[in-house]
């Protein structure tokens, strides 16, 4: 928030600074919080992989259930589904939010923009739970839509909006707007103004300046708030399964279905690792646009 | 064209307000549902299924069990995080970037992998599933936020200030609780109170590692089973309350300190 941002780091001091203390202290410090990750961790994600590589019924080592993966076609559906749900959801949230953080950042007045923002993200803090429930009630067969819709004469019939892949979708924009807007107004702010004195000094209008300074500065912290969405959508599981419904499964729901159901460890531990291996690709492979700096 | 800009920025803007509302507006109205059904035609107001939720001895334990999980797992995640953030801050440890690095990565992983990562251990160690098991799963998930909030506000001046402290005689403990503990307060603060609204959020961990006695966003998904109903709405509304009193409550606390 302040003042430690902008110095470096006052690190290595060891010897002046603490006369009296031996190595033990900084250990004793630091080891409580290493010692956590470790165990409750590290140690799960361990037990998760030599999990994976069992059978089911406790008979030895097996990669059956990665091949299963591959194999089974409606495993490969859940993946596929994923991957799209989450590619769609990211660009939605991305080309709705951005504007509105402009006008955040741009048209409301200075002393405004505190409480605009406020507003804009209030919902964020309804339980995750209540969130996709309020959808449904939203989105459902008599819901407040439906009957809107039925009521002003438009359609006779009302529209299967619940259990589909479109409330999934909703559920997921309806958060990632608010979470977007948080981030790309951040980057906005911070945007000196000076850049867009020099564009309009240099004879740029508002447009060429916004699409030749603005845009491109604030790319990288876009870039970010996508990833950030594609991390946290394609694990989640609560929004799929209260407004998508069992019609269609997600990865995240396939493997709570092998919990809940079946009691098979092995084979949702290993659908959680190919789950995870996906994200870090994706990571890997966005990695060079996402230079996190530390401004 | 100015004008034009600012009328189509209006229009925009109102739109997704009402879109970022509309899930809260019906919820909350429909809260307040004197009939069975949370659907229009709206028959309210009525305060019935704010008094049935407050009579049902589940979810007011699940409320409590939630607050408690909530309070101990973020003291305990803020207190590892702050020893953790301040070793690191101040002393040259080998491997530092590594370790600081291990601390964070929790922060990478989805909560459903971390849950069943627990889970399976837990299975193999014959844990069985209790509040306890959810609350070192919210240690886990809110310690790297806690280190990384705390440790990223450790600055020079705070260490000049400390040294001040040890010139004058003071013991490694006394500098800890009275100049680095009260320094450092608003960095604490904030992530005691992250912490405390991830955990009472938190869904997933607690579905997977809780059984009888259980958190309150696992009763309330308990309730849905139900299908729609105004009981959900009453306190799903009530949550939002408390999480509102809780930001706005935030919000004057940072307010208060920016001047300083």
């Amino acid at each position: 928030m302040n003042s430690a941002t902008n110095s470096g780091r006052a690190l290595p001091r060891t010897g002046r600074a603490l006369p009296r203390a031996g190595r033990a202290l900084p250990w004793a410090l630091v080891t409580p919080a290493l010692g956590w990750t470790l165990l409750f961790f590290v140690l799960p994600f361990v037990a998760m992989g030599f999990s994976s590589l069992t059978a089911h019924d406790g008979s030895g080592f097996t990669l059956a259930n990665y091949s299963q993966f591959f194999t089974n076609p409606a495993y490969w559906q859940a993946m596929v589904n994923s991957l799209q749900v989450t590619a769609i959801v990211t660009v939605i949230s991305v080309l709705l939010a951005y504007p509105f953080a402009w006008i955040l950042a741009e048209q409301v007045p200075e002393r405004w923009q505190r409480l605009a923002l406020m507003l804009a993200v209030l919902p964020f803090w309804t339980s995750y739970v209540v969130r996709s429930y309020s959808w449904l009630l939203v989105l459902a067969q008599n819901g407040v839509i439906n009957r809107a819709l039925t009521g002003s004469g438009l359609f006779s019939e009302p529209l299967q909006l619940a259990n589909t892949r479109l409330a999934t979708v909703i559920g997921f924009v309806h958060f990632f707007v608010m979470l977007l807007t948080l981030t790309i107004f951040a980057n906005l702010k911070q945007l000196s103004p000076s850049y867009r004195k020099a564009a309009a000094d240099l004879g740029a209008g508002p447009v060429r300046t916004f699409l030749h300074v603005v845009l491109p500065l604030t790319l990288p912290g876009i870039m970010v708030g996508a990833f950030l969405t594609f991390v946290l959508c394609i694990g989640d599981y609560i929004t799929p399964q209260i407004l998508g419904g069992n019609n269609e499964l997600l990865m995240p729901q396939l493997v709570m279905m092998q919990i809940g159901r079946r009691g098979d460890f092995p084979l949702a531990s290993a659908l959680s690792i190919i789950l995870m291996a996906v994200v870090t690709i994706a990571y890997l492979a966005s990695a060079r646009w996402l230079k996190i700096e530390r401004a | 064209m100015r004008a034009l800009v600012r009328i189509v920025s209006w229009f925009y803007a109102v739109a997704i307000y009402g879109f970022i509302f509309l899930p809260v507006v019906v919820l909350v109205l429909f809260s307040l549902q004197a009939t069975s059904f949370p659907i229009p035609p709206f028959t309210g107001p009525s305060l019935r299924w704010y008094n049935a939720v407050l009579a049902d001895t589940r979810l007011t334990s699940a409320l409590i069990n939630s607050l408690l999980v909530a309070a101990l797992s973020s003291a305990a995640a803020v207190t590892l995080g702050f020893l953790s953030a301040w070793g690191f801050a101040r002393f040259a440890l080998p491997g530092s970037a590594l370790l600081r690095g291990l601390i964070t990565l929790p922060l990478t992983v989805s909560y459903l992998i971390i849950g069943m990562g627990l889970l399976v251990l837990f299975n193999w160690a014959g844990i069985p599933k209790s509040l306890l098991a959810a609350g070192i799963g919210h240690v886990v998930i809110n310690l790297p936020l806690c280190f990384a909030i705390i440790y990223s506000q450790m600055g020079d001046h705070q260490i000049n200030i400390e040294r001040a402290a040890r010139d004058l005689g003071a013991p490694e403990w006394k500098v800890l609780l009275l100049i680095t503990v009260p320094v450092m307060a608003p960095a604490i603060f904030a992530g005691f109170f992250l912490s405390m609204t991830f955990s009472w959020d938190e869904f997933v961990i607690s579905f997977l590692l809780t059984r009888f006695d259980t958190t309150l966003p696992v009763e309330i998904w308990n309730l849905l089973r139900s299908g729609l109903n105004p009981k959900t709405n009453a306190v799903g509304s009530l949550v939002f309350a408390v999480s509102i009193v809780l930001v706005v409550f935030f919000e004057l606390m940072l307010l208060r300190r920016k001047p300083t």
